[in-house]
């Protein structure tokens, strides 16, 4: 049992990178990684809530959306529906919610981390790699286990992609890129060169 | 912002405003499906549909959406566009919806439609709107198509599954070449793509936050 549950975790991380092998959270990616500080409070954020999102989809999933998974109401009309058409508007509200959730409790709480991670939590409700991660679930069949690891494995790696990425980028400010390939074009090109690393991780298996 | 021109509108984010070249958004959801042009053109549609109507209808009601809840108002719109889009695909295109698997749902997060709404259609009527979604959503299928077109042809030498070039597997000449099919191939595409843009359109090159001074030499101690 645990080997399975860590293999599946090597496997988020590494081989199955939600940033560099499926392209999730690109946007955020790209555009938050000119810090290793800052890169590093946005993938902690991202590590937290894909960790509590992906199981809580997974709940949801099964308890109500599924087919027949309204069958624990006793209520023989409701044991055949099937609404699992509706499963993407729920698990965007539902991180959403807890994005929210999360927000506050911080604020209560933990000030100081709510302060390090600043405007980065709400921004997150739109990062591709949180839904990504549910609908992933969604498509493998991961159960509860399964779900929880796999979310954070799946946000590990994300952060650890992000803080690389701006590890890279921060010692790029001194090199001499070409014109037309300065910001944007040359992070793509490094982009791409350490997802061409990841790929090294392809026949990992344990 | 209302007397805008339609014209300008629509055709501003194809090369002037790229939202992938320039504004940095959609790429998400959008790199990993440009393996096939199939699926490269399923999903072009696809956003241009949802684009085009969210910022129709989020403009459409602009004026009663309190200003604090709109963004969960605006994702509600869009995610029922979406599910539209997704179940219309898995009962028509069933195989196409096994291959674009989790991507379809991801055009929920895709930046372009969310920033789109939230700062053209918020302050534009709808029609104007709609155009501008269109264009937009022109614009990212523009970068999508060129480098589905590049991966498909040098990655499994055919266009649409139509082999162009022989494959040597199958006693042609051309020896496909694997990377174009693997996900860093997209990544080096799109560069190339900026970097070509970018040389013609010098003012989109960012600014440096300081300029690198020319090698200074050593010079002799004594």
């Amino acid at each position: 049992m645990f080997e399975h549950y860590l293999s599946l975790f090597i496997r988020a991380v590494f081989v199955e990178n939600l940033a560099l092998a499926f392209f999730l959270g690109m946007c955020t990616f790209l555009a938050i990684s000119k810090k290793v500080e800052t890169a590093l409070g946005l993938g902690i954020a991202v590590v937290v809530i894909l960790t509590l999102t992906v199981p809580i989809n997974n709940l949801v999933l099964n308890n109500f959306l599924d087919e027949g998974a309204l069958a624990w109401t006793g209520i023989a009309a409701l044991e055949s529906i099937d609404l699992r058409f509706l499963g993407l508007m729920c698990y965007i509200g539902l991180i959403a919610a807890s994005v929210q959730i999360l927000e506050m409790v911080l604020d209560k709480y933990v000030p100081a981390l709510y302060n390090a991670l600043g405007v980065f939590l709400p921004l997150i409700t739109v990062n591709c790699a949180i839904l990504g991660g549910s609908l992933f679930m969604v498509e493998r069949n991961y159960d509860f286990g399964e779900s929880v690891v796999f979310g954070f494995g799946g946000g590990v790696g994300w952060a650890l992609a992000i803080v690389l990425l701006a590890a890279i980028r921060e010692k790029l400010k001194y090199s001499d890129v070409p014109h037309g390939l300065r910001g944007l074009g040359i992070v793509f090109l490094i982009t791409g060169l350490m997802s061409l690393g990841f790929m090294s991780f392809a026949g990992v298996q344990l | 912002m209302s007397d805008q021109k339609p014209r300008e509108v629509l055709l501003a984010p194809i090369f002037a405003n790229n939202p992938i070249a320039l504004q940095i958004l959609g790429i998400c959801s959008a790199l990993a499906i440009t393996t096939k042009m199939s699926t490269t053109v399923t999903m072009c549609i696809a956003v241009i549909f949802v684009l085009t109507f969210s910022n129709f209808f989020v403009s459409l009601i602009r004026n009663i959406i309190p200003s604090n809840i709109r963004i969960i108002v605006q994702m509600t719109i869009i995610t029922a566009l979406v599910i539209l889009v997704d179940q219309v695909l898995q009962a028509f295109a069933f195989q196409l919806s096994r291959e674009l698997s989790v991507f379809v749902g991801l055009i929920i997060t895709n930046c372009i439609v969310m920033g789109r709404a939230e700062a053209f259609a918020m302050q534009n009527p709808p029609l104007i709107s709609a155009v501008d979604g269109f264009g937009n959503a022109l614009g990212y299928s523009v970068v999508l198509l060129i480098v589905g077109f590049f991966r498909e042809l040098f990655g499994s030498g055919s266009v649409f599954g139509v082999q162009i070039m022989p494959l040597s597997t199958e006693g042609g000449w051309y020896v496909a070449n694997g990377l174009m099919l693997l996900p860093p191939s997209a990544f080096f595409l799109i560069a190339g793509f900026i970097w070509i843009l970018r040389t013609f359109r010098v003012e989109q090159v960012e600014t440096e936050e300081f300029e690198i001074g020319p090698n200074t030499r050593v010079s002799p101690a004594f």
